[in-house]
């Protein structure tokens, strides 16, 4: 028994060399133009906010070139990022900055933003099909000091609206998020004089809170609870068939969570020189203020040439091509200014 | 049935001589002796280094604080797990006092009453339950019954909310998603485990003592009072143990539906967390003292199951000296 299965793992072996030497000498071919393209095998892990995005884009990139296998593991940002700093990973996918116990060492690498994606505040009130919330009275929700759907800043925003007094009940998280990070991100910026519960990937929700697992847990949480209300990425908001709230911007508009919004929201972003850039409550009268960024961390020096030209390969694809597919998967695209940008980062960071 | 029995020497074997037999029964003992010592090695191993990897959570608390504190905020590098203690308690509490009476009800029907053919049918069934997995439980209780039972819920917090004392056990509610439900869960995953070793157990209560009981007169529910019941006392207390294991240990189901807050509430209708369930929930994005006070949480975990254990075993120890007294 031993023997054979040693036998077998040896041949799988010496077919996989084989295989690997075959595509060598077949990569060059097929795309005569733009040189000899990479092969060999990328494995990455990271976020799960973005791997809809990202599933969709190695899947397209396996018929651009078929000789190289990319892997995206959607573990979450935290064990993306330690994979990272342990080297287990050759690229990592965050929705968070690297801070000093995330076990990566500065200096070691270089943020490229990939696309962004608003987080929408979804509600469940039979009757109430539009509605509209200042930043302070969505902190007020959230916060737990605003308890019933009533409620007079409630009211006295959506005049149009009959509110019932119905309880409301928050869908929050339960699974520590880049989602929650950025919620909770954006109501501290928006709102600090009432959101008094800081930001990070768990928050200490009030007592009317419920959680569920990942986004689709949130989702049905809102779905089987009348007087439910919470944050959800656009994607599983629009498969769950949510109704959304428009959320007040910087500038004073009411905007509903569209790629458009926020796609608005990344051109009035400040991006920092390590291109880390915040699109949360960014200015701009089309601009939906709650739009998360999301980033690959790549390596400064890479130990093989190969994963090197591997992983520029990749990613450039994502920040050119790829970006078309972003709007399909409910993701928002970089301005093309942004994406010029990250595309000299990745030069610069991995020469030829 | 014979396990209590004292083996009879083996009848002699020619092996092939002495030398070479006695050979065999030292590698023998060698190989099970080594299996044995494995299991202690890897729990030992387990022990070890999850305590050093959750020191600096215990370091940053307290131990007492770690276990006792009630804020759990990861935000502001606060671990107190309390919350998750309360949690894992009052949920396996709640799921063992639906699941042992049930479990030894089925056992009982099974063993004493019901017909050949229908009892190994049940047994099918029962066995089948067991190995359902947990996600599936968990989520059949948060697509199907939590929908459902939510107003069940909020219909019984209005019946007995004149009655002082059950009126906070059983408030007002908004979600499904809770204490009672996750114990509800855990109770269904329990029962196949308690009612096989339940009726193991069950089993070897030797007919002459049932016989007995019968010729005293005995009705047939006298006759499980007076000679199952007694006879199978340490045994049934071993099996609720195993079914008490599973249920604080269980994660994925318990975390899909007891509604992640790390709050607690005297109020089993509303949403709360455990132990276990906390671990699987945040792991994913946590990182640093975060990730610490996780694996900490974990060793807690292992030691409050030792210490139940234990326990157990004292309890099983005293009723049985009792019982055996008054009979001999």
């Amino acid at each position: 028994m031993k023997l054979n299965r040693r036998a077998i793992i040896g041949g799988i072996t010496a077919g996989t060399l084989a295989f690997g030497l075959a595509a060598c000498g077949g990569g060059g071919d097929e795309e005569g133009g733009s040189g000899d393209l990479a092969s060999g095998e990328i494995n990455a892990s990271g976020a799960s906010f973005p791997d809809a995005f990202y599933a969709a884009a190695i899947e397209a990139y396996a018929e651009v070139n078929p000789d190289l296998m990319v892997s995206y593991n959607a573990t979450g940002s935290g064990t993306g990022k330690s994979e990272f700093g342990e080297g287990l990973n050759d690229f990592a996918g965050t929705d968070s900055l690297v801070k000093d116990d995330d076990g990566v060492e500065a200096g070691s690498f270089q943020y490229i933003p990939t696309v962004a994606a608003p987080i929408t505040v979804s509600y469940n009130l039979p009757g109430v099909d539009a509605l509209q919330l200042p930043q302070d009275v969505l902190a007020g929700i959230f916060g737990g000091t605003v308890t019933t759907w009533n409620d007079p800043t409630i009211a006295a925003a959506n005049p149009d609206a009959t509110l019932p007094d119905t309880a409301i009940t928050l869908a929050v998280r339960s699974d520590g998020s880049g989602t929650t990070t950025n919620f909770s991100k954006f109501l501290e910026a928006a709102s600090p004089d009432v959101w008094t519960l800081g930001s990070g990937d768990t928050i200490e929700w009030p007592g009317n809170a419920v959680a569920g697992e990942k986004n689709t847990g949130v989702a049905q949480i809102i779905q089987d609870t009348e007087g439910a209300i919470g944050y959800v990425d656009l994607a599983d908001a629009t498969e769950s068939g949510l109704v959304t709230a428009s959320i007040e911007n910087a500038d004073g508009a009411f905007i509903a969570p569209t790629l458009e919004g926020a796609t608005a929201a990344l051109d009035g972003a400040q991006v920092e020189a390590d291109l880390s850039y915040n699109p949360l409550n960014a200015a701009g009268a089309e601009a939906y203020p709650i739009t998360a960024p999301t980033y690959i961390l790549i390596r400064t020096e890479y130990d093989d040439p190969n994963v090197a030209a591997g992983v520029k390969e990749f990613v450039n694809y994502l920040l050119t091509d790829g970006q078309d597919l972003a709007a399909e998967n409910n993701f928002a695209a970089l301005p093309t200014g942004l994406r010029d940008q990250a595309v000299e980062a990745l030069n610069s960071t991995i020469a030829d | 049935m014979t396990a209590t029995a004292t083996p009879e020497a083996p009848a002699e074997v020619d092996l092939g001589g002495e030398a070479r037999s006695r050979r065999a029964d030292w590698g023998f003992r060698a190989l099970v002796t080594a299996a044995g010592l494995t299991v202690l090695a890897v729990l030992g191993l387990i022990l070890v280094t999850t305590s050093l990897r959750g020191w600096p959570a215990f370091e940053e608390e307290g131990l007492l604080g770690f276990i006792t504190g009630t804020r759990w905020a990861p935000n502001d590098d606060v671990f107190g797990t309390f919350p998750m203690l309360y949690g894992t308690l009052v949920t396996s509490l709640i799921a063992m006092i639906i699941a042992v009476p049930v479990s030894i009800g089925i056992a009982l029907f099974i063993t004493e009453v019901a017909h050949r053919r229908t009892r190994k049918y049940i047994v099918t069934v029962i066995d089948l339950l067991a190995t359902v997995p947990s996600v599936v439980f968990g989520l059949v209780a948060i697509l199907v019954v939590v929908p459902v039972i939510t107003p069940a819920y909020q219909g019984f917090a209005n019946l007995v909310s004149p009655v002082p004392g059950l009126n906070a056990i059983f408030d007002d509610s908004n979600t499904g998603r809770n204490y009672i439900t996750a114990a509800l869960v855990l109770a269904i995953m329990a029962i196949p485990i308690i009612t096989s070793i339940a009726r193991e157990v069950f089993a070897t209560v030797p007919e002459t003592d049932k016989q007995a009981a019968y010729a005293l007169g005995a009705t047939r529910w006298e006759m499980v009072k007076g000679a199952i019941l007694p006879h199978s006392f340490g045994g049934l207390v071993g099996a609720s143990m195993l079914g008490l294991g599973r249920a604080m240990g269980e994660t994925i189901a318990v975390a899909l539906v007891i509604g992640g807050a790390t709050s607690m509430s005297a109020n089993l209708f509303e949403p709360g967390n455990t132990m276990a369930a906390i671990i699987a929930q945040q792991w994913g994005e946590s990182s640093g003292l975060h990730q610490d006070a996780l694996i900490a949480i974990g060793v807690e975990l292992f030691a409050i199951t030792v210490i139940i254990n234990f326990l157990a075993r004292v309890v099983v120890r005293r009723a049985e000296i009792k019982m055996k007294g008054a009979h001999s």
